[in-house]
């Protein structure tokens, strides 16, 4: 359903050469599946998921979605063709309920019976939080609560989530696993999900390790993420590609 | 009432006929298109200058009294005086609001003179809308003026909106509050083209324990221009909080300038301003669900100005 194809994004710098952010993905992700990014910061992660949804152009590269070149598409278009982006940082917005915007994600007027259920289902009393502005009154741990309820909402074909666990405290974290385990159980859609953390590793169907721009490991759970484990938390990839052998 | 009058009712007062057992006066291009008293507000003319007295009587719960005004043509340069005495205990809300239409070459202006006095305990929502239709070149202008004076314990909430359409308005507002009087001012100001708007709020906390909020959200597009200045005076142990929030696009133009004066150590006075333009990030998140950036923009005014 995802098809990245040579996929490079160069920024210049100081002394106005290019630094490679990204370099040269390829990368194939199928229906229906759950693969999660990772790999240390500054890595590409970030940037590879903005590359999906259209909120930066790739300097090199084709990405095909459903068999359509969407390169040159905006935003919204990809959004349309059903593209989600739950943001790492949720922007706040002065004036704009949590109804508002879980109904615009939903793109249709929802009863306050369905926008229940989604807020419900990331752990928040709905009564209290339907008519709140997402303004800067809401902790971290709600708004990201409140974004990953819009994607839910969006019901998309393909799910990006950058970083769900940032910012959420434990008891949050907890919640949003279980939010994730039944996600991928009633999976309709395929999510590709940024994270650092183990026990969202851990319900991947596959793990792709991003580092230095390139794409060092690729494959199942159980053949990628006992390598990672080995290496603890200062793993560093930049010595090059790092082969799994199936 | 003619079918404009009716049509800018509908919009500034939400105006859906004569309301029942309702006390109302219309105003239409300076005459009277309508008046009724009940038992508990009374509404009479003026014998000095133009205008109504509007007396609720101590103790009155849950009234709604409505006043709206309307130009409707151009050529027609309106000036009216409106006192409205709330009685103490008294409980009302007061749909104000004021529309006017040019199709001509003329101006079409209204200047409303409202003055409130709020006995003890009073409490007045205080809900004002104000619209310019029409396009005809001749100018759409408003200007209301409102002085409030509450006495101990009374309330008053005054929501200010203007939706568009008004090519120049300069809105002046002054209050006095007593001891343990609040006041809250909610204004929303929308200008585009080349309108100017201008806003100019003055509250005096003279009474002890005192509390003013005053909130201005306001969205300058194309080539309009805004002024908004408030001043809080805290002459007893009080608190105030002023706050203007406005959003620029295009070549708008806003200036803010808040004052504080304190005349008393336990004055607690606090002023935030904040101008800048629609963030990146918000276009961009609301593209993300679909929405087109001209989408995106509208309802990111919509609900700032909500």
């Amino acid at each position: 359903m995802l098809e990245l194809r040579d996929i490079s994004f160069s920024v210049a710098d100081a002394q106005r050469t290019g630094r490679d952010i990204l370099d040269g993905i390829n990368l194939t992700v199928g229906d229906n599946q759950f693969v999660v990014i990772t790999g240390p910061n500054g890595g590409g992660k970030s940037t590879l998921a903005k590359i999906i949804m259209g909120i930066e152009k790739p300097t090199a590269g084709r990405i095909l979605f459903d068999g359509e070149d969407i390169t040159d598409l905006s935003v919204t278009e990809r959004a349309k063709r059903g593209i989600a982006y739950a943001f790492q940082q949720p922007v706040r917005f002065k004036g704009l309920t949590v109804g508002d915007l879980v109904g615009l994600a939903a793109g249709k007027e929802l009863g306050r019976g369905e926008l229940c259920d989604y807020l419900t289902e990331v752990g928040l009393c709905a009564r209290d939080y339907i008519d709140r502005d997402v303004n800067a009154s809401l902790s971290g741990g709600e708004i990201k609560r409140i974004e990953i309820a819009m994607a839910l909402a969006r019901g998309a074909k393909l799910t990006l989530f950058d970083e769900p666990e940032a910012g959420i405290d434990l008891w949050s974290f907890n919640h949003l696993i279980a939010v994730f385990q039944k996600l991928r159980r009633r999976t309709r859609g395929t999510s590709l999900i940024i994270s650092h953390q183990e026990r969202i590793l851990d319900i991947a169907d596959e793990i792709v390790v991003l580092a230095a721009g390139r794409i060092a490991a690729r494959g199942r759970k159980d053949e990628v993420l006992p390598k990672l484990l080995e290496t603890g938390s200062s793993v560093n990839f930049c010595e090059g590609r790092m082969e799994v052998q199936g | 009432m003619n079918s404009k009058t009716e049509e800018l009712l509908r919009i500034v007062a939400d105006w859906k006929g004569i309301p029942d057992n309702t006390a109302y006066n219309i105003r239409e291009d300076t005459g009277c298109a309508g008046r009724h008293s009940t038992e508990h507000v009374k509404i009479e003319s003026k014998t000095d200058k133009p205008g109504i007295d509007i007396r609720v009587l101590p103790g009155t719960k849950g009234e709604m009294v409505y006043i709206p005004a309307c130009v409707t043509h151009s050529g027609v340069d309106d000036l009216v005086y409106n006192d409205f005495y709330i009685g103490e205990g008294a409980d009302v809300t007061i749909v104000a609001g004021c529309g006017v239409h040019s199709e001509g070459e003329e101006e079409a202006k209204h200047n409303g003179i409202h003055r409130f006095f709020l006995d003890k305990g009073a409490r007045v929502l205080y809900l004002e809308k104000h619209v310019g239709t029409g396009g005809g070149t001749g100018g759409r202008v408003i200007n209301p003026v409102t002085d409030a004076t509450l006495a101990e314990g009374a309330y008053m909430e005054m929501n200010t909106t203007q939706i568009g359409g008004v090519d120049s308005t300069i809105r002046k507002t002054t209050a006095v509050l007593g001891k343990d009087a609040r006041m809250v001012v909610k204004e929303k100001l929308l200008t585009e083209g080349v309108q100017t708007a201008e806003s100019d709020f003055v509250i005096t906390l003279e009474g002890e324990n005192s509390g003013a909020h005053l909130i201005s959200r306001s969205v300058a597009k194309q080539h309009s221009r805004q002024l908004f200045r408030s001043r809080l005076i805290g002459e007893a142990a009080c608190s105030g909080h002023s706050e203007c929030d406005a959003i620029i696009m295009d070549e708008g133009e806003v200036s803010a300038i808040p004052e504080l004066t304190a005349h008393n150590v336990d004055a607690a006075l606090i002023h935030e301003a904040a101008i800048g333009k629609i963030a990146g990030e918000q276009l961009t998140k609301l593209m993300t669900l679909g929405l087109t950036e001209k989408q995106a923009e509208q309802k990111i005014i919509e609900g700032f100005l909500k």
